[in-house]
């Protein structure tokens, strides 16, 4: 009931609402009713733009402005000398997007990135997705111990993670060289060696977000019925077909809302191969975001890295919505 | 509900276990997601997964903390030293000497306390508004916000350094502060947990005269205490943990941000002077916090991500 008059109190916004909100002390009578209901409407409506006022103003200045201007610098040919005088970057039309697409370093850092990601993000939702339905149906004690465990590489800064990685990644003294010595081998130079630096940082990346999608799915195990469950117990369905027929399909929003953000998360790795490897060894770890920062603030193209920036964006705007069909469908 | 038609390929495992419910009571047999008593062999199994998946994922913390404990010629023997053969405080000495933690420490303090309250008061303000309140253009905000959600942080990175150089923002706190102010996170957050409050309590403040700020904040703040705990620890790691924002947005070193601090010290090969130690050190120093942190407030920090993920 409160919605309704809540609508009808919006749409009779306006002049009669400020009308009454004139005669507060109009005094109780036959009127009254409506009169307390529209009274608060114009207070409400100064009101609900006074409180968004200050995120609106951050939101504006920090971030639509920026994102726009990202938009016009990616068809300029921004430079060191415009930080200082932005607008006299010169207008050049699509020249960064055709430069972009001959370019080689910017080829191999989208396919880095893909590479990141086609690998990545499976192997981060289906081991997050083990340890829920592990923490869930098998252990009751000790379930906060392990989901700590589990979660404590999320939290942690991602900087100081790549420095221990690099060092337990290290080819003379670190840990998994340390693990090969014991048995009589020598591991290889993990981040030195061209094959083997992206598969390294992947690890790494699984490593560390594991645990968000864990709690997730354990969020999301928790969510289904337990008489769904019991029932199916009862019909003597087994583990396997439980998990397949019930789990899974109940999981699938989780599902979707996991892959989604791990999948963004993931195009725009930055941190790890900045304070792994640079990049290298030749280029096999530069992902796009690396690429646009060089470009953009090593060697101050920033127009260029704008457009850089753009399409990136635009691949993950893609992906995310093929993701949200995909995985959308599947549920009918 | 058409998963429970899935037919019952039959297994027997689940069957047999029945039986052994019968001493638990009754009450908690029925919940299927907690398992019942008595001795299982898959849980066993179970368990000896799980833990062999929480070594792998602590052996980098304990392989780092052993390691800043090392002496140059434990860290360098082969085969390794697990554990240090002497304890020595020699890494955390020379840190301490190369680089000024305490200070990096300060500089992140304060940008994070700063970036928390700030979100806290203006998501919060937002988060009200959108759900308590009835104005025009409401459904075009509320649409903004979650828009924001999807953008990548690096769509603004470059405009948003030239907007600071041209403000003379940059190597301030200001600058480091402003442009995670306001985060939509925290206001889909907020607005969340506030809509669970009845209208029918902020309709009778309104009858008594009360203003809005005053049911906001000493009616509506109060009651949403646990939202706001979530949050404030979602924002003040996120800005502990941010590294990319402060790399560009500080040239001058005293005013680094701890990330900041290590990962230029850490890539840098003059300064590091290649000492593993005390990059673990280090490392150690800074992820230390935010593990006690966490241990501390766990609960929170995993009702927070799953109450983000609920939508």
């Amino acid at each position: 009931m409160s919605t309704v008059t809540g609508k009808a109190a919006q749409t009779a916004k306006g002049p009669q609402g400020r009308a009454t909100a004139k005669s507060p002390a109009a005094g109780p009578g036959a009127s009254q009713g409506r009169q307390v209901r529209r009274k608060p409407l114009g207070r409400q409506n100064a009101a609900g733009w006074l409180f968004s006022t200050p995120f609106l103003v951050l939101f504006l200045v920090f971030m639509a402005f920026p994102i726009l201007a990202t938009l016009v610098m990616s068809f300029t040919d921004f430079g060191l000398r415009n930080v200082t005088h932005p607008l006299d970057a010169k207008f050049i039309g699509f020249e960064n997007y055709v430069n972009l697409f001959g370019d080689d370093k910017f080829l191999r850092s989208l396919l880095n990135t893909g590479y990141f990601v086609v690998v990545g993000v499976p192997l981060t939702i289906g081991i997050g997705l083990l340890v829920a339905v592990l923490l869930n149906n098998g252990i009751d004690r000790a379930r906060t111990f392990f989901r700590v465990g589990f979660y404590a590489p999320v939290v942690t800064t991602i900087v100081a993670v790549a420095v221990v990685w690099r060092f337990v990644l290290d080819p003379s003294d670190g840990l998994i060289s340390g693990l090969f010595s014991e048995v009589g081998l020598t591991g290889p130079d993990f981040l030195g060696s061209e094959a083997l630096a992206m598969p390294s940082m992947i690890a790494m990346a699984v490593w560390r977000n594991v645990g968000t999608v864990m709690v997730l799915f354990i969020a999301g195990l928790q969510a289904i019925p337990t008489e769904v469950r019991e029932a199916a117990r009862l019909d003597g369905t087994g583990v396997w077909a439980e998990f397949k027929g019930i789990t899974v399909p109940l999981l699938r929003p989780t599902m979707l809302y996991a892959t989604v953000i791990t999948t963004i998360g993931y195009l725009n790795v930055f941190e790890e191969p900045f304070v792994m490897t640079q990049g290298g060894p030749s280029d096999s770890t530069l992902t796009v975001s690396l690429n646009m920062y060089r470009e953009g603030f090593n060697f101050f193209h920033m127009g260029y890295a704008s457009a850089m920036a753009y399409v990136l964006f635009v691949v993950i705007m893609a992906i995310t919505v093929l993701q949200l069909r995909l995985l959308k469908d599947n549920t009918k | 509900m058409s998963a429970t038609n899935a037919p019952g390929t039959l297994r027997t495992a689940p069957k047999e276990q029945r039986p052994s419910t019968g001493s638990a009571s009754k009450g908690s047999a029925p919940q299927a997601g907690k398992p019942r008593s008595g001795f299982r062999p898959g849980r066993v199994l179970v368990y000896v997964l799980l833990s062999v998946g929480l070594l792998v994922m602590s052996a980098p913390f304990l392989w780092m903390a052993l390691s800043s404990f090392k002496t140059t010629s434990d860290l360098s023997a082969s085969p390794p030293v697990w554990i240090p053969s002497t304890w020595t405080l020699d890494n955390f000495r020379e840190l301490l000497d190369k680089l000024d933690l305490p200070l990096y420490f300060m500089n992140s303090v304060i940008v994070a306390v700063l970036v928390t309250v700030c979100n806290l008061v203006f998501c919060s303000m937002l988060g009200y508004a959108l759900a308590k309140l009835k104005f025009a253009g409401q459904n075009k905000i509320f649409g903004l916000v979650l828009g924001a959600l999807m953008v990548p942080g690096n769509l603004m990175l470059l405009p948003l350094f030239v907007l600071m150089s041209k403000l003379g923002l940059i190597d301030s706190y200001a600058g480091l502060v402003l442009p995670f102010a306001a985060g939509a996170f925290g206001v889909f957050l907020m607005r969340q947990f506030m809509q669970s409050i009845p209208d029918e309590l902020l309709e009778a403040a309104r009858m008594d005269g009360a203003g809005e700020w005053y049911i906001f904040w000493r009616i509506v703040m109060p009651l949403v205490k646990p939202a706001l705990a979530t949050l404030s620890i979602f924002t003040f790691l996120g800005s502990w943990n941010n590294f990319v924002w402060p790399l560009i947005a500080t040239n001058d070193p005293d005013k680094y941000t701890l990330p900041v601090a290590l990962a230029t010290f850490a890539t840098d090969p003059n300064k590091a002077g290649g000492s593993n130690g005390v990059l673990m050190a280090g490392a150690f120093l800074v992820v230390l916090p935010v593990l006690i942190l966490f241990i501390a407030l766990q609960r929170h920090f995993t009702q927070g991500i799953a109450t983000a993920g609920m939508k």
